[in-house]
């Protein structure tokens, strides 16, 4: 398990800042609170976990820490412990909240500051490539280092160049 | 023998199936996006498919982590829509074609590709929406459609290059089927997006025209990309773009870009959408509009219609 998990963080994606990549590990480690999430497809089953949310929890075998996450609509801490957004959206459903509500509670911004953002062209990728700032610098040159990213800087280049 | 005339591309943002189910596609926000469908709406009508191949994501519908198939083919006979949390979306049934279904199953698995054969699926906003904006709201889907299902769920997705190696077995399938049948593949997802995490929001307009550039030019370059770049450039949830190349492996090398169409925002999402012919020979009908070609598109707010001229 210890070693598993210092192979994970070698992966290059845990570098991306403000993510949680959904791989193997997180959905061994999320597989109750994913699957409570696909039990709120059916009506009836929205229904009982609004009666009663901690009760109708019991039967997904849920860590405590999973359960206050879901219980408290921490969704960040939901993906965290393993939570997946496709499966999590569905409890948002389940609140009458959309995935761009979501999303907003996700980043800590008002729903309007971020609907503004979205409006205003998103978020920039500029300063949110990487924790390490690896690939924070200038953009093509940082891309163009490694293998990997040559291809899309070569590509934004010469689109630039087009212009 | 069938034929594979045309692939089409584009994104499948939930939230525009609400607007259509909730009759907003004339607000100003929704009026945006929808014009830039306008043109492929008549462009099907004219182009008249006997059947879609549509490559797709399911979002936790039909397949949740009990069972998560790389790439899974539908041959049913129908495909209800699923309930996603607000009750199945108020669209047809989609209706399959079992029998080219199975045909591709079987020339695809014996070419090297295990796909995982479903004979029972609902099919989520991933599939209906980009019918929406291909048909419009009708009253019954006006041909048959194969879904394939990619897992772009749990990490790792199938990489670029095998998405673009399905395509080509598809096509190869496709032409060895007995019956006469004019094809038109979809692949659907991205752009740009981030949906889960503080970073959500995420939207890079420079990647994705650089992406439908590449499409278009140089698939198989494009297609090398590696995962990490989809997610550190476009967004965790940016990664759907691998079946684009799914699409695009079924088509010709050298294809004609009809129209492109980009936009920001829907939701959280970078709306992209291309339509690509195949073959000079196209046996596609006659294209019904023309415009400026595509180098001038351009990643702003606007609805554009660039079709370049049928020689």
């Amino acid at each position: 398990m210890a070693q598993a998990k210092s192979k994970e963080t070698k992966n290059e994606y845990e570098d991306i800042p403000g993510t949680f990549v959904f791989n193997a590990e997180r959905s061994r480690q999320g597989y109750g609170i994913n699957m409570f999430c696909m039990s709120l497809m059916k009506d009836e089953n929205r229904k009982a976990f609004k009666a009663n949310e901690a009760e109708y929890l019991k039967k997904y075998n849920l860590t405590p820490e999973q359960t206050d996450a879901v219980l408290k609509r921490d969704y960040n801490r939901m993906l965290e412990l393993g939570g997946n957004i496709y499966f999590t959206a569905k409890l948002g459903a389940t609140d009458g909240h959309s995935f761009r509500h979501l999303a907003a509670t996700m980043t800590g911004s008002t729903q309007d500051d971020y609907a503004k953002m979205m409006l205003e062209g998103g978020r920039s990728v500029e300063g949110n490539r990487s924790k390490s700032g690896k690939y924070d610098k200038p953009t093509r040159k940082a891309a163009a280092k490694p293998r990997a990213a040559a291809k899309s800087a070569k590509k934004s280049n010469s689109s630039k160049k087009r212009k | 023998m069938a034929k594979i005339i045309a692939g089409l591309a584009s994104s499948h943002v939930p939230a525009i199936g609400a607007a259509i189910d909730n009759k907003q596609t004339e607000d100003p926000y929704w009026k945006r996006v929808f014009a830039g469908f306008e043109h492929t709406k008549k462009w099907m009508a004219e182009t008249k498919p006997d059947v879609v191949i549509a490559i797709y994501n399911d979002h936790a519908s039909a397949f949740s982590v009990e069972l998560i198939p790389t790439f899974a083919i539908g041959c049913a006979a129908e495909f209800p829509p699923a309930d996603e949390g607000w009750g199945p979306r108020p669209v047809p049934v989609v209706k399959g074609h079992p029998e080219l279904a199975s045909h591709i199953a079987t020339s695809a698995i014996l070419d090297g590709f295990d796909l995982t054969i479903v004979n029972k699926m609902e099919v989520d906003h991933g599939l209906t929406v980009p019918l929406n904006l291909a048909f419009g709201s009708p009253s019954a889907w006006p041909c048959p459609v194969i879904p394939i299902a990619v897992n772009v769920v749990q990490y790792p997705p199938p990489t670029g290059k095998r998405c673009f190696d399905l395509g080509r077995a598809i096509r190869k399938a496709v032409a060895s089927y007995r019956d006469d049948l004019r094809v038109v593949v979809f692949g659907t997802g991205g752009m740009s997006h981030q949906i889960s995490g503080p970073r959500a929001g995420l939207i890079n307009s420079k990647f994705d025209k650089a992406f439908l550039d590449g499409l278009t030019k140089d698939p198989k370059k494009l297609a090398a990309m590696p995962h990490l770049e989809y997610m550190r450039e476009a967004g965790a949830e940016g990664i759907e773009l691998v079946m684009w190349h799914v699409m695009r492996g079924a088509l010709d090398d050298k294809v004609k870009e009809l129209y492109r169409f980009y936009t920001v925002p829907a939701s959280n999402t970078a709306v992209g959408h291309i339509i690509l012919q195949n073959g000079l020979k196209s046996s596609a009908r006659r294209p019904i509009e023309k415009a400026a070609p595509r180098k001038k598109a351009s990643a702003t707010t606007s609805a554009k219609k660039l079709v370049s001229k049928i020689r």
